[in-house]
C-alpha cells in the first residue's frame, strides 16, 4: 500500500509526519512512501534525504491520494476533499473538541485515527504523541523561559560577585512537567514542583526537584492516567501554596491540563502581581484557556509589574527536527501495530483497545467516543482484595524453648558418650571444635571468592589421601590395591584443586 | 618418637588449613591462603609418607607405590586444572568432589578389611566405617550426576520419579537396618549392600534437583565430601582428617545456606528437589507487549549514559560472552562512563561463578559488586544491561506475593532509567516464571546470541 505524507498547511507548523529515518522503517514494513515536495524543509530534512531512504517525492495531490495519509495536524476542509474514500488518515484530531471535524471525516468515507486519542496504557506508550510532544514541549518551555529571563539559571561564585541560582516552580508533573523539571535542573536552577496527584512525588524527586506536598486526604490515583479535577478543600490549599511560592520563585512553568475541559486557573492576577519584576511565567496550557491569568495564546505578554507571561502553543514545533523524528516514530509504531504481517497491508483490529480507542470513524460510521478503558497503572484501593491476606508474621520462637532443646541435646549426648570409649570422645572433641572453627572462618567470606574457596576446600578434603597412604603398605593385596587407587584419585583432587585455585586467584585483580 | 613428630606435623597442617580458609575469604589474602593450604598439605603428606614407610614391612616398595600413585594422580590433576575453561569450573568442581567420595569408600573398605582393634572400640569402629562408606558413596554418585548435568551430558531438568520422597526415606531406613545387621554380624555383605543402596540414593538425590539449583547442590556435595573425610578420620583415629573434614564440611554447609537464603528457599526444599518442574504458568496473564531494540540504539544509549550496571547470569556463561562484555566495559570506562557489575548470589551454576568468569576476562574485581551493595544504587542508574539473567532480576519476586519465587531477593534493575535485556527468546527462566520486567515501560529487549550482540554494540560504539 502507498503511504502519502503531505506537507503541513497550518500556519507556523514546522513539523512533518515522516523523516528519512522513519521512511526507512516504513519501507521495511512493506509500504511504498510518497512525500510531498518540500514537506520536510522546515524540519531540516531535504527531499534528497527522503529519496535516499526509499521514498518518492511527489506533488500535493498525489501525496493526499495515498492509501494511508500520515500527517501532524488535522486536515482542513479542502484537504479532506483531496482524500480518497476508503483511505486511512492518522494525525492529531482532538475528536472531543472538534465534533464538526469528526463529522466531515465520517462523511468523507475515510478511516481516521486520532494520534491524540491513544489510551494511556503501557503498551500504547510507544505511539502516544501527546507524551512525546509534551516531553520536548516541557524542555522547550524552560529554554524559552531562560531566553526571556534576565539572569542565569545556575548559581556561581565569581570574582565579580555571587550569581544566585534561579528558582523554578513547575506546576503539574505530567510528562511535560517532568521534562521541564529535568531541563531546569540540568541548567543548574533550584527546582520545585507541585502536582495534585501526590503519587507522582517520587518521580518528581527522581528528576531532582523538591516536591511540594499538600496535606489533604488522598483521593487515590486517577483511573484515566491523567489528572482530574480536585475537591474544594484541596484547591484552596493549592492556591495558598501557589500564592506563597509566586512571591519567591523567578520562573513558573504551568502544565496543568484536564482532557476535554478548559485548563484550570492556577495563578490568579494577584499572584502574578506579587511576582518579582523580570520573573517569567510559561503557560503551557495557553491553548485551552491558560493556567495563568493574563496569558494569551501564542504571545508573550509583559504585565504592568514587569512579569513576562509566555503563552506559546507551538513549543514542540520550535524543535522541528526532533519533534518530527519523535512524531514520525510514533507513527511508525502505530503502523507496526496495524501491519502484523509486515507485508505492507493494514489490518485494523477494532477488538484491540488501542486501535479501537484511536479510531474516530470508519467507512462512514462515527466510532467516537470509544468505550472507556481502565488504564491506571496503580490499581484502585478496592482491587486490593484479590491477593490472599499475607500470613501474619510468625511470632518469634520462645527463647526458653531453645535453651530446653539445647539442654536435652546435651543430656542425650552425655548418655551416648558415657558408653563410648575415651579415644572416640577425644576425636569427637576435635571434630566439634573444628566444625565451629570452620563455621566462623567461612561465614564472612566475600561472595566473589566462593568458587576459589570451593576449589580450595576441595583440594584440602583430598587429605583423605593420608588414610590411603597409611593403608598402602598393608600385607593384604586387596587393601594395597584399593589404597593405591585411592591415592591416585585423591592426588588428582589435591593437585588439581590447588592448581585451579591458584589459577583463579591469579585472574582476580584490582584496577 | 616418630608418632609424636607426625602428630606435631598434623597439628601444624591443621592450623595451616584453617589459615588457608580464613585467607580465602578476602581478596587481599586469598593468594596467601592458597599458599598456606599447599604448605599444610605438603607437611601432612610428607609426615604421612614417612610414617607409612616406617610402619610397613617393605619401606621401599611402599614408598614406590605411593610415589607412583601420587605422580599419576597429580599429573592428571594438574593437567585438568591447566586446561579447564572457566565456564567449565562447575563441572570440574563436581568431578573433584566425586573423587573424594570414591576415596572415602575405598578407605572405608580397607579399614574394615584391616580389622583394627577388637573389644569395646570395635563396635564404634564398625559404625564409623559404615557411616564413612555411606557418606562417601552418596557423595560419589551425587557428584557424578551433578557433573553430568553441569556438563550437559544429561538433561538438567529434575528427574521426577513417583513417590521420590518415599524412595529417599526408604533408602535411609534400609541403610539403618543394614547398619544393625553389620554391627551384629561383622560380615562384609551388609556393607556391600549398603554401598549399593547409598550409590543409588546419591544418584537419585541429585538427579531430582534441577539445573538452576546447582549452586546449592555443588556446595552441598562439597560439604558431604568434607564429612566423608571426617568419617574416615574417625575410623582411622586420625585427628588431621577429622579437623580438615570438619572444616570443609562446615564451610560447604555455610555456602549452601548462603545460596538457599539467596533463593529464599529452605535447604530441605532444595534437597527434596523437583523445583522448576511444577509449571504453574496457568495464569495466562496479559503482561502487555515487550519492545525490541537493536545494537546501534543500545550503543547510543550507553554512550549517553553516565552510569551503567551490568547484571550477568548463566546465559553469559553459556554464550561465552564474558570477553566481549569486558571489552565493552573497558571501552565505556575509557569514555568516562561509570560501569559496575551486580552479581546475584545464585547467578550461574556454582557459587561465585560469575565473578570467576569476569575475573578471567580481566574485569577488575572492585567494580564487581554483590546484590546488596548495588541494589540501593540502581534507581540512580542510567542503563542496566541484563545479560543472560532472568529469575534473578524478576520483579514479581518482590511485587507479586502469588509468584513461585515470591520473596526471593532479586536485583531491582527495573528501578533504573533504562533496562536492556539480552535474551535468546521470550522463553521463561529456570523457575518457569514469566518475567514482567520484559514488559516494563523502561525495558527493551535485545534478542540473539549474547556474545554476538555485545560485539555488535562494541562495533557500533
Amino acid at each position: 500500500m502507498l503511504i502519502g505524507v503531505p506537507a503541513e498547511s497550518k500556519p507556523g507548523e514546522t513539523r512533518v509526519a515522516a523523516t528519512p529515518r522513519t521512511v526507512g522503517q516504513l519501507v521495511g514494513l512493506g509500504y511504498d512512501v510518497a512525500i510531498e515536495r518540500g514537506a520536510g524543509r522546515r524540519a531540516s530534512f531535504a527531499d534528497e534525504a527522503y529519496v535516499a531512504a526509499g521514498a518518492r517525492v511527489v506533488d500535493r495531490d498525489e501525496a493526499w491520494a495515498g492509501d494511508l495519509v500520515l500527517k501532524v495536524n488535522a486536515p482542513t476542509d479542502v484537504e479532506i476533499g483531496l482524500l480518497r474514500p476508503g483511505s486511512l488518515i492518522a494525525c492529531l484530531i482532538a475528536p472531543a473538541l472538534n465534533p464538526g471535524l469528526v463529522e466531515r471525516l465520517t462523511a468523507a468515507g475515510v478511516t481516521a485515527l486520532a494520534m491524540d486519542a491513544v489510551p494511556r496504557i503501557s503498551r500504547a506508550q510507544s505511539l502516544d504523541v501527546l507524551s512525546s510532544m509534551a516531553n520536548i514541549g516541557g524542555y522547550r518551555a524552560v529554554i524559552e523561559a531562560a531566553h526571556e529571563f534576565g539572569s542565569l539559571f545556575t548559581g556561581q561564585v565569581t570574582a565579580a560577585g555571587k550569581v544566585p541560582p534561579a528558582k523554578v516552580l513547575v506546576v503539574g508533573a505530567g510528562v511535560a512537567g517532568l521534562a521541564a523539571i529535568g531541563t531546569a535542573n540540568s541548567l543548574g536552577a533550584i527546582v520545585r514542583a507541585f502536582d495534585a496527584r501526590s503519587e507522582v512525588g517520587e518521580q518528581v524527586e527522581s528528576m531532582g526537584a523538591e516536591f511540594l506536598r499538600i496535606d489533604v486526604a488522598d483521593e487515590g490515583p486517577s483511573a484515566t492516567g491523567y489528572a482530574k479535577e480536585m475537591g474544594e478543600d484541596f484547591n484552596a490549599k493549592a492556591a495558598a501554596l501557589d500564592a506563597e511560592q509566586a512571591g519567591d520563585v523567578d520562573i513558573v512553568i504551568t502544565t496543568a491540563l484536564i482532557p476535554g475541559r478548559p485548563a484550570p486557573r492556577l495563578l490568579t492576577e494577584e499572584m502574578v502581581a506579587s511576582m518579582k519584576p523580570g520573573s517569567v511565567v510559561v503557560d503551557m496550557a495557553a491553548a485551552s484557556g491558560g493556567n495563568v491569568a493574563g496569558s494569551v495564546a501564542d504571545e508573550l505578554v509583559t504585565t504592568a509589574n514587569g512579569v513576562k507571561i509566555i503563552g506559546y502553543t507551538d513549543l514542540p514545533g520550535r524543535l522541528p527536527t526532533q519533534a518530527s523524528q519523535l512524531f514520525g516514530t510514533n507513527l511508525v509504531n502505530l503502523l507496526k501495530l496495524l501491519t502484523p504481517g509486515k507485508d505492507g497491508r493494514v489490518v485494523l483490529d477494532l477488538d484491540d483497545v488501542v486501535q479501537r480507542g484511536m479510531t474516530v470513524c470508519r467507512d462512514g460510521e462515527t466510532l467516537w467516543p470509544p468505550p472507556p478503558v481502565q488504564v491506571s497503572a496503580a490499581p484502585a484501593a478496592t482491587a486490593a482484595a484479590t491477593p490472599p491476606e499475607p500470613a501474619a508474621p510468625k511470632p518469634p520462637p520462645d527463647p526458653r524453648r531453645r535453651y530446653v532443646a539445647m539442654a536435652l541435646a546435651a543430656v542425650v549426648f552425655g548418655l551416648v558418650a558415657a558408653g563410648s570409649p575415651s579415644v572416640f570422645l577425644g576425636h569427637f572433641t576435635v571434630f566439634a571444635l573444628a566444625v565451629i572453627v570452620g563455621f566462623y572462618v567461612i561465614s564472612n567470606v566475600a561472595h566473589a571468592l566462593h568458587t576459589p574457596l570451593m576449589a580450595e576446600t576441595n583440594a584440602i578434603s583430598g587429605i583423605i589421601l593420608v588414610g590411603a597412604i597409611l593403608q598402602v603398605g598393608s600385607n593384604s593385596t586387596v587393601v594395597a590395591v584399593l589404597a593405591f587407587i585411592g591415592i591416585v584419585i585423591a592426588s588428582i583432587n589435591i593437585f588439581g584443586g590447588f592448581a585451579v585455585t591458584g589459577r583463579m586467584l591469579q585472574m582476580f585483580r584490582k584496577d | 618418637m616418630t608418632r609424636n613428630l607426625v602428630q606435631a606435623a598434623y597439628i601444624v597442617s591443621a592450623v595451616l588449613f584453617v589459615l588457608s580458609l580464613a585467607g580465602l575469604s578476602r581478596h587481599e589474602k586469598a593468594k596467601e591462603g592458597n599458599a598456606f593450604g599447599v604448605t599444610g598439605m605438603v607437611i601432612a603428606l610428607a609426615a604421612t609418607i614417612w610414617l607409612s614407610a616406617s610402619q610397613s614391612a617393605n619401606a621401599l616398595l611402599t614408598l614406590l607405590f605411593v610415589l607412583v600413585a601420587m605422580a599419576t594422580g597429580g599429573s592428571i590433576g594438574l593437567w585438568r586444572a591447566r586446561v579447564v575453561e572457566m565456564t567449565q569450573m562447575p563441572e570440574l568442581v563436581a568431578m573433584l568432589h566425586s573423587f573424594v567420595g570414591l576415596a572415602a569408600v575405598l578407605v572405608g573398605f580397607n579399614s574394615f578389611v584391616e580389622g583394627g582393634d577388637t573389644g569395646s572400640g570395635a563396635t564404634i569402629h564398625l559404625v564409623e566405617v559404615f557411616l564413612g562408606v555411606f557418606i562417601g558413596a552418596v557423595t560419589f554418585t551425587g557428584s557424578i550426576v551433578a557433573f553430568l548435568k553441569l556438563s550437559a551430558r544429561i538433561r538438567s531438568s529434575p528427574l521426577m520419579l513417583p513417590a521420590r520422597h518415599w524412595l529417599n526415606l526408604a533408602a535411609l531406613v534400609v541403610s539403618a537396618g543394614l547398619l544393625v545387621w553389620f554391627v551384629g554380624s561383622r560380615s562384609v555383605v551388609p556393607l556391600l549392600l549398603m554401598t549399593v543402596v547409598a550409590l543409588a540414593f546419591g544418584w537419585h538425590l541429585v538427579a531430582s534437583i534441577g539445573g538452576g539449583d546447582m549452586p546449592v547442590v555443588v556446595s552441598m556435595l562439597n560439604s558431604y565430601s568434607g564429612w566423608a573425610a571426617a568419617a574416615a578420620g574417625f575410623m582411622l583415629g586420625n585427628d588431621l582428617l577429622i579437623v580438615t573434614g570438619a572444616l570443609v564440611g562446615s564451610s560447604g554447609a555455610i555456602l549452601s545456606y548462603i545460596m538457599c537464603k539467596a533463593m529464599n528457599r529452605s535447604f530441605v526444599s532444595v534437597i527434596a528437589g523437583g523445583f522448576g518442574q511444577e509449571v504453574s504458568l496457568g495464569e495466562d496473564k496479559d503482561y502487555g507487549e515487550h519492545r525490541e531494540t537493536n545494537a546501534a540504539d543500545v550503543a547510543e544509549l550507553l554512550r549517553d549514559a553516565s552510569s551503567v550496571v551490568i547484571t550477568p547470569g548463566y546465559g553469559m556463561a553459556v554464550a561465552q560472552a564474558q570477553y566481549p562484555v569486558a571489552e565493552l566495559t573497558s571501552q565505556l570506562r575509557k569514555k568516562g562512563v561509570d560501569v559496575r557489575f551486580g552479581i546475584h548470589p545464585v547467578a550461574g551454576r556454582l557459587p561465585g561463578h560469575m565473578n570467576v568468569l569476569l575475573a578471567e576476562a580481566k574485569v577488575p574485581y572492585d567494580i564487581v559488586l554483590e546484590m546488596d551493595e548495588i541494589n540501593g544504587d540502581l534507581s540512580g542508574t542510567d542503563v542496566v544491561l541484563v545479560i543472560g539473567a532472568n529469575d534473578t532480576v524478576n520483579p514479581s519476586a518482590a511485587e507479586d506475593p502469588g509468584s513461585p519465587i515470591a520473596g526471593m531477593p532479586v536485583l531491582e534493575v527495573w528501578k533504573a532509567r533504562n533496562v536492556v535485556v539480552f535474551k535468546r527468546s521470550m522463553a521463561t527462566g529456570y523457575a518457569g516464571v514469566q518475567n514482567p520486567l520484559f514488559f516494563k515501560e523502561n525495558s527493551q529487549m535485545l534478542f540473539g546470541d549474547a556474545k554476538e550482540r555485545v560485539e555488535d554494540i562494541i562495533k557500533a560504539l
